[in-house]
């Protein structure tokens, strides 16, 4: 498979997208962590790290994309979002506050230094659900047989 | 006194990478419209994207000087360098692979080894393709 990779009519494709997947990454985190002060949040970068991943497969295949990011750690990505954003509900109740009440996280702050972490927590929840969300759809649609084959046309 | 000097150079600097910029996409998009068929109009297409875009983002970047800003618009125009010619490669890879021919005119490139035509003999042929063509209209006429 390695030797025909380097004769294969992508190259330009495979070299392009090996320089631009790691920056699709590294731009989901910055909209992330951006959302607090401009246009973005976790939905967004969600979307943008899957599309990273979805790209990879459909450069290099979707049986390489899966030995990269296998199918269990999708369903495990998915069920993660949900229990860190469950789970910063469950933690504001702890230290004493209503569900999801973020000004319990620093109750002295005179910056709301409680709402910034508690809107990151719930993001990075949100961040979580949503690529493995699109991934796992990418995956489930990928998997089909397909009715035409590559040969074919 | 020098620093006006240094505005009006940035700003003359940046109208003329836009402006640049605004010619080649309006060239571009006139390309779309005029050109025969999928390849030539892709080709037009993938000029605008590439140079008209960067030409204005250019521009931009010599408006907005050293900052913050200046910096994203840097970051863009590295992306669209890198993205815009691949898609165009990536569309007309895949249409070439679908079996879509070109329109092609009379003249082609040599087939490899093949021998140029020597002048005089081109020309005679030419000659000869002019007048047998002449005929055989003449001859749709007369029927």
């Amino acid at each position: 498979m390695s030797n025909q990779n380097s004769q294969s009519p992508h190259i330009i494709l495979r070299v392009v997208s090996k320089i631009l997947i790691p920056l699709i990454a590294l731009f989901a985190l910055y909209v992330h962590f951006h959302g607090d002060y401009g246009p973005g949040g976790g939905f967004q970068a969600g979307v943008i790290f899957a599309s990273a991943i979805i790209l990879y497969a459909l450069i290099f295949g979707l049986e390489e994309a899966k030995r990269a990011v296998p199918p269990s750690w999708v369903r495990i990505c998915m069920s993660l979002g949900v229990l860190v954003y469950g789970g910063t509900g469950v933690a504001t109740w702890i230290l004493g506050g209503e569900f999801l009440n973020f000004t319990s996280f620093a109750p002295d702050s005179t910056h709301a230094a409680g709402q910034h972490w508690g809107i990151l927590a719930v993001e990075l929840g949100v961040l979580f659900a949503v690529t493995g969300a699109m991934v796992a759809i990418f995956y489930a649609f990928g998997s089909r047989e397909p009715d035409l084959k590559d040969e074919d046309w | 006194m020098n620093g006006d000097l240094l505005h009006i150079l940035q700003f003359v600097i940046s109208a003329v990478l836009m402006a640049g910029g605004i010619f080649f996409v309006i060239a571009g998009a006139v390309g779309v419209l005029r050109l025969p068929d999928f390849y030539t109009r892709m080709h037009a297409a993938g000029m605008t994207d590439t140079l008209g875009a960067e030409m204005i983002l250019l521009g931009l970047i010599v408006q907005a000087g050293l900052s913050q800003t200046s910096l994203k618009l840097a970051l863009i125009a590295f992306l669209l360098f890198l993205t815009s010619p691949t898609a165009t490669h990536a569309v007309i890879g895949a249409a070439h692979h679908a079996g879509l021919k070109p329109k092609l005119g009379k003249y082609r490139a040599l087939a490899p080894g093949e021998e140029p035509l020597a002048k005089s003999k081109a020309k005679a042929q030419a000659k000869s393709k002019v007048k047998s063509a002449r005929k055989s209209r003449a001859k749709k006429r007369v029927k």
